[in-house]
């Protein structure tokens, strides 16, 4: 499987449903980024032949939404929803809990 | 990393939702990026290095920044009350660019072959130019809005955002449709300042209605937001001030019930003027937002609870807050001597910032950021120990009186004191023996006196000699700019 450098800003999307993610903060590293079972590509990136959804894996992802690792050393900002689970290395990420953010809107 | 994600976000979540309403036009957030994508062709194929405008608030404005960053192309608003001059040397500084404009403003262009001039209305009706969805390069250095600066100590300076600052800045400090459907702010700031950029940014990821309003006017603000049920609102301070005025002298009360939040930014706020908007507003949530064109807008926030806590406190370390600027937003803030030692709590220097959301930098000078990524913002002030920040002026209207710094503000806030003084702002002045030295202009209250020598006193009582004014003229009103900058450089010029 790909390992992918995930850097602040960069996008990638789903190659499986239409799930798209921007990568808020990421760990210094290569990581396997997928969801629903199938490894994200570049959100530019020419439509991939369409891979199937691991149904194990149809957790889905919601628009506006961030998702972290463990210790949340990764932070994903989901662009567009789809019906994929994001996982990260094989491990599937969680919803970040909303936090008071310092808004001034 | 792009901006257009933000309206694309928007309109795929709540497409349906009114973004934009600006007198009796409307569009929904799908209308608004329909709208985007048909500037963005019709920039591409225009060829221009910039997208400007010249105009007020209008749906013009949010279809031109997303359609500047679809087309992938920088967007610079311009300060339509610039002189003739002023502008038409701005728009040489943009060329070849395409100018969106209104008859208000297009008598003051000069012709020229590389400014590609397209009406208002023109621009709001393109057609519709094909299928193809307009794609931006996925490069988050590409700089989204170059804003000029007021330009008070010279030529004004180009301060670039790039997508990743802005983006940084949103994603930092607002949640993704974190509005109710009811929700909805009025945009009074001008397109051209950042808090104007900002505004259509953290509106439409917040995916609330804004409520353009062209010119700021008391009486018109509260009957637009009563109209409008307006639920959140920014205001510079002299804005706030004069709402507040009005109000007093109507003898009348908001009438608002649905203004949850009120937050104030781009200049100092007076005491008196916060704490009589909290009593006229007593249901209101307060913030206090600090921060510049070169971060991007807000990097310290003063909240409800803090104005709250602050203003029913006894401990006078809790009250003083009102008159801070809050903690840091999604930035970290420090501050330093002249040497660049970082100092500590209570310590008054000059503030640095770092942080995504800050750019720190303007097109021909560069970046202005240190080796370690920290941002002068030349602003001088301090962190209490609880990491508030209270800020004191500019580093540039310091007074230099014999080697020793004055800060124009501890002055200006003793002669405020005074029952008699209704505005007041503090300047360096020349002297032969001192190299600079203390004068202040005053308005007085209407009906109300006080002499020159029992101004000197008072300061000389509660600070010390050397900063007593040596000069002090009375005038009847103080110049300040549209956006309630007080103007020093002219107020200097009474005492050369």
């Amino acid at each position: 499987m790909a390992k992918t450098a995930l850097k602040a800003g960069a996008r990638f999307k789903s190659t499986v449903c239409d799930t798209q993610v921007m990568v808020v903060k990421a760990p210094a590293g290569e990581f396997e980024l997928r969801c629903g079972g199938a490894d994200m590509v570049g959100a530019t990136a020419p439509a991939a032949a369409g891979g199937t959804l691991d149904p194990a894996l149809s957790g889905e992802t919601l628009i506006g939404k961030r998702y972290v690792n463990a210790d949340e050393s990764l932070e994903l900002l989901c662009t567009k929803g789809g019906k994929g689970t994001l996982s990260l290395d094989g491990v599937a990420l969680e919803i970040k809990q909303a936090k008071q953010l310092p808004s001034s809107d | 990393m792009n901006i257009s994600t933000i309206l694309d976000m928007a309109a795929e979540a709540f497409g349906d939702r009114i973004g934009v309403v600006s007198g009796g036009q409307r569009y929904t957030y799908a209308e608004l990026r329909e709208a985007a994508y048909r500037a963005a062709r019709r920039f591409k194929a225009s060829g221009a290095a910039y997208v400007a405008l010249l105009d007020v608030n209008s749906p013009a404005a949010p279809v031109a920044l997303f359609g500047a960053a679809y087309a992938g192309i920088p967007y610079v608003p311009l300060n339509y009350r610039l002189t003739q001059v002023e502008i038409n040397k701005l728009l040489a500084r943009v060329a070849p660019a395409v100018l969106v404009t209104s008859a208000d403003f297009s008598g003051k262009l000069e012709q020229r072959a590389d400014i590609q001039v397209i009406d208002r209305a023109d621009f709001l009706s393109l057609p519709e130019g094909g299928d193809e969805l307009p794609q931006p390069e996925e490069d988050p250095r590409a700089i989204a809005v170059q804003l000029f600066t007021s330009g008070t100590t010279g030529e004004p300076k180009a301060a670039i955002l790039r997508h990743e600052n802005l983006m940084s800045y949103i994603v930092g400090t607002v949640e993704f449709a974190a509005a109710e459907e009811d929700d909805a702010i009025i945009v009074t700031v001008p397109p051209y300042h950042i808090a104007g950029i900002s505004a259509v940014l953290s509106s439409t990821y917040a995916c609330r209605r804004m409520v353009q309003m062209e010119n700021f006017e008391a009486a018109a603000w509260l009957e637009a937001c009563r109209e409008n049920s307006v639920s959140n609102a920014f205001l510079v301070p002299t804005m706030l001030q004069r709402i507040v005025d009005h109000l007093v002298e109507a003898g009348s009360q908001p009438q608002l019930p649905a203004l949850r939040a009120l937050a104030y930014g781009g200049g100092k706020m007076p005491l008196s003027t916060i704490a009589k908007a909290m009593q006229l507003f007593p249901t209101v949530d307060f913030t206090n937002a600090y921060g510049l064109t070169e971060t991007s807008s807000t990097i310290a926030v003063l909240g409800p609870d803090d104005h709250r806590a602050a203003a029913a406190s006894s401990d006078p370390a809790v009250q003083r807050r009102l008159a801070s600027v809050g903690k840091p937003g999604a930035v970290e803030i420090e501050i330093r001597d002249e040497s660049g030692k970082v100092l500590g709590a209570e310590e008054a220097g000059l503030v640095f910032v770092r942080g995504p959301q800050v750019s720190g930098e303007y097109l021909s000078l560069g970046s202005q950021l240190d080796a370690d990524g920290w941002f002068p913002t030349k602003d001088r002030g301090y962190l209490d120990a609880e990491g508030y920040l209270f800020l004191d002026g500019r580093a540039d209207d310091v007074i230099v009186r014999g080697g020793e710094n004055i800060s124009p503000g501890e002055i200006e806030d003793v002669l405020l004191g005074h029952p008699a003084v209704a505005d007041v702002a503090v300047v360096a002045m020349p002297d032969e023996q001192w190299g600079e030295g203390v004068a202040a202009a005053v308005v007085l209250k209407s009906g109300a006196s006080a002499s020159v020598a029992e101004l000197q006193e008072l300061v000389k009582g509660k600070l010390r000699s050397s900063r007593v004014p040596q000069a002090i003229v009375f005038k009847d009103a103080l110049p300040y700019n549209e956006l309630g900058k007080v103007l020093r450089r002219i107020i200097r010029q009474e005492f050369v």
